[in-house]
C-alpha cells in the first residue's frame, strides 16, 4: 500500500476497518462515501485538486456523511424577480475549509453547474455566495455536489448589523486613503516651501504652494475628518469630552488659522500638521476596527454552526424540518449520531455521548441518558437522542457566551491608552500655552503679526511629534521581536496593560496542558495491538489516543482483523471475535471487579482510563493523562517568582483539577466552573482593583479572555478565544507567557524614558519659543530631532536580551 | 544644447515648469485614490486571504464566477 491515508479526506486507511481500492492501485479510500466524491472530482477533470490541496489538521476532514440529510436549503434563500426570471440568492458558511485548493474546488464544481451564474468562497470568512437562475427549491439540488465531496454547508442570514458594521469600516478606509493621498502631497510642497526660505523663493511662488496645499488640505480634513467632528459633535452635546474634541479643535484651529495665513499671504501655514495628524489617527482606527471584526465574523460563524433546520417530532409522531429560531420551548427535537444539537434541553430519549469541547472545553465526551441536560453547539457523536427542548435560538448557553464576549469587549474598548491619558492633559496646555504666548505680546506692545507668528512657533515646538511616537515606535519594535518568538500582538494597548499585571489566571485544559489524552505507562505490545485494532472502530478520543500511541510505537491498526465492532453510547466498545466477546471500555461497561481494580493499583489514578477485557484474561487497563506543556512547571515556578499571583480556573472535574495544582505548587484553584463563572471570577478581581492576565483557549475562556484585564490564547485556541484574547501564542511550551510579560516590562520602561524625554525637551524649548526667540523654522527643526531620538531610543527595545 | 541636458532659465519659464509638475502630480495622486475608491466599491477588501491564493492559480479562478454566462 503506497499511501497509508485515504485519498480523498486523508484519513488514515483501515481506522473505519475496509479499504475501497480505487481506479489506479495509488488511490484508496476509507468508505464508499470518498470514493464517490473521489469520482466526482475525477469526472469533472478536477483531479489537481489532490495535489494541490494541503490538508490542515485542525479543521474537519472532507468525508461525506449523511450528517445533511434532510437539511432544507430553500428556507433561507433569497428569492428576486430578475428580468422575469426568479433569481436566488445563499449565503452559506463552509465547514470542513482546509485551504485556497477547497475553494478553488467548491467554486469549479459550482461553475459546471449551468444555472449558477455567481458562486464565490470568500477564503477569510471561510463563506459561500451562491446565485443561480430558478426557484429557491433549487438549491438542495445546486448544492448536493458540495456536500458529496464532504463539506458540511450552514445558511448564514447576513444580518443588518454587519452591514453596518462593513460600511462604516469602508468609510473609514476611503478616509484614510484620502487623508494619505492629501499628507503626502501637502508634505511634497511643504518641503519645498521650508527648502524656500533659504534659498530665496519668490512671495508669489510660496503663494502658490501655500493655495495650492489649501485646496487639497481643506476637502480633504473635511472629509477624512467626519468620524472624529461628528463623535466630538456627540460628546460636547452630551457635555461630556472625549478624545476627538481636542483632536477635532487642534485639526479645525491647524486648518482655519493656516487659510487665514494664506488669503492674507503670510510667511507660514500648517497644513501638513493637520492632515498629517489625520492620517495617523485614521491608520489607528482602522487597524483597531479590523482587528475587532475579526472577533465579530468568528463569533457569527459560530452561531451560524447551530443554524441549521432543526427535525421537530409533532404530537401525532411525524416529523417537520423548522428553523431553529422558530423552534418553541417544549417541542420535542431528534437530534442524529454526528449532528450538532441546536438547541439547549433534556434527552426524553435515547443515550449517546455529547461532545461538548465547544462549550467546556474539555476534550473527553460526556455520556448522556435520559433526564441529562444537553446545550446548543456540543456534538452528538454517539446515538440518536429525543431532546425536549428548554431553550432555542438566542436563549440557548451558546448564544449566552457570544453575548458575555460582546460585552466583555465593550468594556474593554473604555480602557483608556497611556498615550491617550497623556495628551488629554497636554492638548489643553499646548493651548492655553499658545493663547497666552498671544495675548502676553499683544499686551506687551508687539503687533499682532508678530504676536502670533510666536504664538505659532509655541504651537510648533510644542507638537506633541515626540510624545506621539513616544508609545507607537515602543509598540512597534516590541511586536517585532515578540513576533520573532512566535507570539502574535492582536491588540494595540496589549503590551501596556501586560506590564500592569499582577496576578495570572490559568485555564487547565489545552493550556497548562497539552489538551489531547496521552497514554501513559507501559503495555504487553499484543494487548496494544488488539486494543488498537478495536479502537481504530471508534472516533472517540481515547480511542483516536490509543492508536496514535500504537502507532508511535511502531505498530499498524491490522486492517485485515478488523472484526464489527459495536460502539456502546456512554460505555466502550465491544466486538465478537471467534465466539468471545471482547471489551474496550470504561470500568462499569467491562465490569472490571475491585480486586482487579486493585491489582491494577488504578484507586488513585484520576486520569481517565481505558479497561480492556477478554474472556478469562486479567483485564488491562490503559491509562492517559493530558500532559503537561513540558515546560509548565518551570516557567509556573519562575512567574511567581517575579512575584505574580496565580490561580487555576478550570471546567475540570475537581480531582483533576487538584491533582494538577498540586504538582505545580498552586494553592488557589477553582474547579468544574461554567463559563459564566470564569467571567465573573474576572470582573469581579477587576473591581476589587486587581489586574489579572487570564492564559485560556476554549470557548469557555472567551468570555473570561475578553473580561480579564489582559489575556493569552495558545495558538490551538478556539478561533474565538484567539480573537477574544490580546496576544496568540504558537509551540508547545509555556515559555511565551513569561516572555511577553518580560518585553511588556522592559517596554513599559523605555515608553516612560520617552514620555520623560519629550517633557525635558518641552521644558526647555518653550520658554525660548514663549519668549520669541525660536523661529518656525528653527523649530521645526528641533522637533524633528527629538523625534529621532525617541526613536532611536526606543530600537533599543529589540537588542536587549 | 541638447534637449536633455539641464538648461538654466529665467524665473518665470521656472514657475511654469512648476504649474505643470503640481498638476501632474495631483493627477497622479488622484489616479491613486479614484483606484481606491475603484477597489473598495468593487469589494477588494473583503477577501485578503483569498486574494493571495487565487493569485497561485493562474486564470482557472476567473473563469469561475461568470461560468453561467458562457
Amino acid at each position: 500500500m503506497s499511501n497509508p491515508d485515504c485519498s480523498h479526506c486523508g484519513l488514515p486507511l483501515g481506522s473505519l476497518g475496509e479499504v475501497i481500492p480505487g481506479p489506479t492501485p495509488d488511490l484508496n479510500f476509507c468508505c464508499p462515501g470518498c470514493a464517490a466524491a473521489h469520482d466526482l472530482v475525477a469526472g469533472l477533470g478536477l483531479d489537481q485538486y489532490y495535489q494541490r490541496r494541503v490538508l490542515d489538521n485542525d479543521a474537519r476532514r472532507i468525508k461525506p456523511d449523511d450528517s445533511q440529510d434532510g437539511l432544507e436549503f430553500s428556507l433561507y434563500v433569497e428569492e428576486k424577480e430578475k428580468s422575469g426570471h426568479p433569481q436566488s440568492t445563499l449565503s452559506l458558511v463552509i465547514d470542513g475549509f482546509h485551504c485556497a485548493a477547497c475553494g478553488w474546488l467548491i467554486e469549479q464544481v459550482l461553475a459546471r453547474d449551468s444555472r449558477v451564474t455567481w458562486g464565490r468562497v470568500n477564503m477569510t470568512t471561510q463563506r459561500l455566495n451562491v446565485t443561480w437562475t430558478g426557484p429557491a427549491t433549487l438549491a438542495n439540488d445546486i448544492l448536493a455536489p458540495i456536500q458529496t465531496l464532504g463539506y458540511r454547508l450552514f445558511p448564514f442570514d447576513v444580518e443588518r448589523v454587519e452591514a453596518e458594521r462593513l460600511a462604516r469600516e469602508t468609510d473609514l478606509l476611503k478616509a484614510m486613503g484620502v487623508a494619505g493621498f492629501a499628507a503626502a502631497n501637502v508634505m511634497l510642497l511643504s518641503v519645498a516651501i521650508w527648502a524656500g526660505y533659504s534659498q530665496g523663493m519668490g512671495p508669489a511662488t510660496r503663494g502658490l504652494m501655500h493655495w495650492i496645499s489649501a485646496l487639497i488640505a481643506l476637502p480633504a480634513v473635511v472629509y477624512a475628518g467626519r468620524s472624529f467632528f461628528r463623535s466630538a459633535l456627540t460628546a460636547l452635546a452630551a457635555r461630556r469630552v472625549n478624545m476627538d474634541v481636542p483632536i477635532s479643535l487642534a485639526v479645525i484651529l491647524t486648518s482655519a488659522m493656516s487659510l487665514f495665513q494664506v488669503i492674507t499671504g503670510a510667511e507660514y501655514a500648517y497644513f501638513d500638521s493637520a492632515v498629517g495628524l489625520l492620517f495617523f489617527l485614521l491608520i489607528g482606527r482602522y487597524l483597531d476596527s479590523r482587528a475587532r471584526s475579526r472577533a465579530r465574523s468568528s463569533a457569527a460563524h459560530l452561531l451560524a454552526l447551530t443554524a441549521r433546520p432543526v427535525t421537530v417530532i409533532k404530537t401525532d409522531g411525524t416529523t417537520m424540518s423548522m428553523r431553529p429560531e422558530a423552534v418553541a420551548h417544549g417541542m420535542t427535537v431528534l437530534t442524529a449520531a454526528g449532528e450538532r444539537i441546536s438547541v439547549d434541553g433534556t434527552v426524553l430519549q435515547g443515550a449517546s455521548d455529547i461532545d461538548q469541547s465547544l462549550l467546556t472545553g474539555e476534550t473527553l465526551p460526556v455520556a448522556v441518558t435520559t433526564g441529562d441536560p444537553v446545550y446548543a453547539g456540543t456534538l452528538n457523536v454517539g446515538q440518536a437522542l429525543q431532546i425536549q427542548v428548554t431553550a432555542s435560538s438566542s436563549e440557548t448557553a451558546l448564544a449566552e457566551i457570544v453575548r458575555l464576549l460582546e460585552q466583555a469587549e465593550e468594556g474593554r474598548a473604555r480602557h483608556v491608552e497611556l498615550a491617550e491619558r497623556i495628551s488629554r492633559l497636554y492638548a489643553p496646555v499646548v493651548h492655553i500655552l499658545g493663547l497666552a504666548t498671544f495675548v502676553g505680546w499683544l499686551l506687551a506692545g508687539a503687533t499682532w503679526q508678530t504676536a502670533l507668528l510666536y504664538s505659532i512657533a509655541v504651537l510648533i515646538i510644542t507638537c506633541p511629534c515626540a510624545l506621539a511616537l513616544a508609545v507607537p515606535a515602543v509598540q512597534v519594535v516590541a511586536a517585532g521581536r515578540l513576533m520573532r518568538r512566535g507570539i502574535l500582538l492582536k491588540s494595540a494597548t496589549a503590551l501596556e496593560r501586560l506590564a500592569d499585571v499582577d496576578a495570572i489566571a490559568f485555564d487547565k485544559t489545552g493550556t497548562l496542558t497539552i489538551g489531547q489524552p496521552t497514554l501513559s505507562g507501559d503495555y504487553q505490545t499484543f494487548d496494544l495491538q488488539l486494543a488498537m485494532n478495536m479502537a481504530a472502530a471508534s472516533r472517540h478520543p481515547l480511542s483516536r489516543a490509543l492508536v496514535r500511541a500504537g502507532a508511535a510505537r511502531g505498530l499498524v491498526v491490522d486492517v485485515t482483523k478488523a472484526w464489527t465492532v459495536e460502539e456502546i453510547a456512554g460505555g466502550g466498545l465491544q466486538a465478537m471475535v471467534d465466539g468471545e466477546t471482547w471489551k474496550l471500555g470504561s470500568q462499569q461497561f467491562c465490569a472490571v471487579s475491585d480486586q482487579c481494580l486493585e491489582r491494577a493499583g488504578t484507586a488513585e489514578n484520576t486520569g481517565p482510563q481505558l479497561w480492556f477485557c477478554r474472556l478469562g484474561l486479567e483485564p488491562v487497563c490503559f491509562r492517559f493523562e493530558d500532559e503537561l506543556r513540558t515546560d509548565a512547571d518551570q516557567v509556573v515556578g519562575q512567574l511567581a517568582g517575579m512575584g505574580y499571583y496565580l490561580s487555576i480556573l478550570s471546567g475540570d472535574r475537581t480531582a483533576a483539577v487538584k491533582a494538577l495544582a498540586t504538582r505545580l505548587g498552586l494553592f488557589d484553584w477553582l474547579a468544574e466552573l461554567s463559563p459564566g463563572d470564569k467571567y465573573q471570577w474576572l470582573t469581579d478581581k477587576a473591581a476589587k482593583g486587581q489586574k489579572v492576565l487570564m492564559v485560556g483557549d476554549g470557548l469557555n475562556d472567551a468570555p473570561a479572555l475578553a473580561a480579564a484585564h489582559v489575556s493569552l490564547s495558545p495558538a490551538t485556541a478556539a478561533d474565538i478565544s484567539q480573537a477574544a484574547s490580546d496576544a496568540v501564542f504558537q509551540g508547545d511550551k509555556l515559555l511565551p507567557v513569561q516572555e511577553v510579560l518580560t518585553v511588556a516590562k522592559r517596554a513599559q520602561t523605555i515608553i516612560w524614558q520617552n514620555i520623560g524625554f519629550a517633557f525635558v525637551y518641552n521644558g526647555i524649548c518653550i520658554p525660548f519659543a514663549v519668549a520669541g526667540m525660536v523661529t518656525p523654522l528653527f523649530a521645526a527643526a528641533a522637533m524633528s530631532i527629538s523625534s529621532i531620538i525617541v526613536l532611536t531610543n526606543s530600537l533599543r527595545l529589540g537588542k536587549i536580551q | 544644447m541638447q534637449w536633455w541636458e539641464p538648461h538654466l532659465v529665467d524665473g518665470a519659464n521656472n514657475m511654469e515648469n512648476l504649474v505643470y509638475l503640481i498638476v501632474i502630480a495631483l493627477g497622479l495622486g488622484g489616479l491613486g485614490i479614484f483606484g481606491l475608491f475603484w477597489s473598495i466599491r468593487s469589494s477588494q477588501y473583503s477577501d485578503m486571504d483569498g486574494a493571495a491564493n487565487r493569485i497561485l492559480y493562474d486564470d482557472e479562478f476567473d473563469s469561475t464566477p461568470k461560468a453561467g454566462a458562457e
